[in-house]
């Protein structure tokens, strides 16, 4: 019998010291995969539609038109809604990683977006630094709301899927409050902040789309995450604490409460940070629903990409699509937009069950010998 | 005033000790049920729908059995399957808030607007509501409240004194020693976590049938999140669970009173937040320490 570990497979199983020579086949694995989990999105999709009695086929051309139909709709739709998405899901996975069940990107990242809109005051005195000075608030701020939840784990012994769950309504509550006092519009009529200045705002990477540098920020974190957890020494440790703390800690002599922490409070950081881009690159105002949800779908994006940070950045775009496509179904074929988040919810679940059916082949080959 | 605080406090508790005292069992006996937040919010959509055709009566066993169904379905992936409860139980939740949404969309159209359900008033107790102080708050309220302080009780006589109720707890503690003497573990937890999903489809009914007489989207707002710190507060012990949960009703009525003052200087939102923060305090405090069960949240039947 083989010794199981504590956390799930989905964080276990992932590329094992995959050698360079076997590099290519586990990009061509990965990109089956992303093909086929599109597939298993689409077809349930489909049902769903059926099922629930819409104009199916009304709906899936807008879906296809609206996610990718004109370079416009890819540029700023699809990948627009990815940046966050990318963001978002690296701070999840890199959480999972360490075996920390982060569920509060969503509340990380708004607090990551009411920094940010703080820093913008400064923008008359600060004129260029004023984005380099927003992006760092956003990612201290997302550290600092991870921190607490850090903070009741560690020293409390606090399940830290309650604890950031909690913290999730109190920053939703926190930003509403935001709105309608301190950071309110100057007419005190609508419950958002003002809009931040020119020079806060990120430029846009493309012309004539609305595709901002935070996909720059994406990419880069994401492959910098993967190149880390793969091939140094603090990205090991990290990976043996997510495998079986005791052992890390035991045979490793591994500092699991230390680098459990550093990564619950990075992970904050990069989920703070989606929520300062998200201000400063496409909203430019702050208000309670600058994330529908980002935070939750990243739990997605980061399980379909098995916790792997190349993988999590194809699967923002999977999902940013998505976003965009249930968007367009909505306004174009009256189909409610939240009919995604079942299809998100499905996918995990047949993720989680594949693999633990992949996990009892090998139990029972193993048995067999 | 004190009458009237303690009759909200009560009524405002009720949703709380139903959707815990469910979590309670599936805890004990192991099964960590994370969706119940997910069974909270389809009793809700079950319950207006119910309510809707059959009135109000007939609300609450549709919102019992839309809770249950929800919970089945996170049974066949946590339980049989034995995949991460956690996990499984975030991706329960979203599931059922996504397909709330999507169904309450399409019964009652985009907006919903002025969507009212028949709801249940208040059944005073002959005798009992004449007790001072505390009778009428106790004994003056909706029918679910009765049938909740009937569930408690049964619940925490069950699990101390019967054969069953003692399995229950010896899956939740030792899985390997339970199989061992004979209990079949996974049909122990897939009941536990049946009975837990029917008293948070109980929860949501409460609050559409019993509180708000509507339905809105997200309107379980993570009180089955809280229910799992109840839990916690209370010990894994029903009469502990249904103390504990006076606290979120009292906090429940003081962030109404205060909003209701119309004190317009002071910003409601932050109210709203009360019982979160007050869910985050109550956690730090009470450790879960050697209370919780032993094999809470374990995937495995057989131990290492």
């Amino acid at each position: 019998m083989s010794r199981t570990p504590p956390v799930d497979d989905v964080i276990v199983n992932v590329d094992h010291n995959r050698g360079s020579r076997r590099q290519s086949r586990a990009w061509l694995g990965g990109l089956f995969r992303a093909v086929a989990l599109a597939a298993v999105a689409v077809v349930l999709l489909v049902v769903l539609l059926t099922v629930t009695g819409q104009r199916t086929g009304e709906a899936l051309i807008a879906l296809v038109t609206g996610a990718a139909g004109t370079w416009y709709a890819i540029t700023s739709a699809t990948l627009v809604r990815a940046i966050p998405l990318a963001l978002a899901g690296l701070a999840v996975s890199l959480a999972f990683r360490a075996g920390i069940l982060n569920i509060g990107a969503e509340g990380q990242l708004l607090a990551g977006a009411a920094a940010a809109t703080f820093a913008t005051l400064a923008a008359p005195q600060l004129g260029v630094a004023t984005i380099p000075l927003l992006l760092a608030a956003g990612c201290v701020a997302g550290a600092a709301w991870a921190g607490i939840a850090a903070f009741l784990r560690q020293k409390l012994g606090v399940l830290e899927v309650i604890s950031t769950i909690m913290l999730n309504y109190v920053a939703l509550h926190t930003v509403g409050y935001l709105v309608r006092g301190p950071l309110q519009e100057s007419t005190h009529v609508f419950p958002q902040s003002f809009n931040i200045d020119r020079i806060a705002q990120l430029p846009i990477i493309i012309p004539r789309t609305r595709l901002h540098l935070g996909f720059v920020f994406a990419v880069v974190i994401g492959v910098a995450l993967w190149w880390w957890l793969k091939d140094r020494a603090g990205g090991f440790r990290l990976r043996a604490v997510g495998a079986n703390a005791h052992a890390a800690e035991s045979a490793g002599r591994i500092n699991v409460a230390r680098t459990t922490t550093i990564a619950f409070l990075a992970s904050g950081a990069i989920a703070g940070l989606a929520g300062a881009t998200q201000l400063s690159g496409v909203t430019y105002s702050l208000y309670e629903t600058i994330s529908p949800g980002y935070g939750y779908t990243a739990i997605a994006v980061a399980l379909l990409a098995r916790l792997n940070p190349l993988g999590v950045l194809v699967a923002a775009v999977l999902f940013g699509a998505l976003e965009a496509g249930a968007n367009a179904m909505q306004r174009d074929a009256g189909v409610p937009e939240v009919l995604v988040s079942v299809v998100e919810a499905l996918l995990i679940l047949l993720v989680l069950a594949a693999d633990r059916w992949r996990t009892r082949q090998v139990r029972m080959t193993e048995a067999s010998i | 005033m004190i009458d009237a605080f303690l009759e909200a406090t009560i009524r405002w508790s009720t949703p709380f000790a139903l959707a815990a005292l469910g979590e309670c069992v599936s805890e004990r006996a192991g099964v960590i049920n994370i969706g119940l937040e997910g069974s909270i919010i389809a009793g809700a959509l079950g319950a207006t729908v119910g309510a809707g055709v059959f009135g109000p009566t007939f609300g609450f066993v549709a919102g019992a059995l839309s809770g249950l169904v929800i919970a089945a379905f996170f049974g066949v992936f946590a339980v049989a399957l034995r995949s991460d409860q956690i996990i499984t139980g975030t991706a329960i939740t979203m599931f059922s808030l996504g397909l709330t949404g999507t169904l309450y969309r399409l019964i009652y159209g985009a907006s919903g607007v002025s969507l009212s359900t028949p709801t249940t008033g208040v059944l005073p107790l002959p005798v009992l509501s004449a007790i001072p102080v505390i009778g009428p708050a106790l004994f003056i309220q909706p029918p679910i409240t009765y049938a909740l302080y009937v569930a408690i009780a049964c619940v925490a006589w069950w699990m101390a004194r019967t054969q069953s109720g003692l399995a229950l707890r010896a899956v939740g503690e030792r899985p390997d020693a339970a199989t061992a003497a004979g209990i079949n573990v996974r049909r122990v937890q897939f009941g536990a976590v049946l009975f837990a999903g029917a008293m948070a489809g109980l929860a949501g009914a409460t609050l559409v049938l019993a509180q708000a007489g509507t339905f809105v989207e997200n309107m379980s707002a993570g009180r089955g999140f809280i229910a799992i710190a109840i839990v916690v507060l209370g010990r894994w012990r029903p009469l502990g669970v249904a103390a504990a949960s006076l606290l979120f009703g009292a906090a429940y009525t003081l962030q109404n009173l205060f909003q209701s003052l119309g004190l317009s200087n002071v910003p409601y939102n932050l109210f709203l937040a009360v019982p979160y923060v007050l869910t985050l305090i109550v956690l730090a405090l009470f450790r879960s320490g050697t209370s919780s069960p032993a094999a809470l949240g374990q995937r495995e039947i057989v131990s290492r």
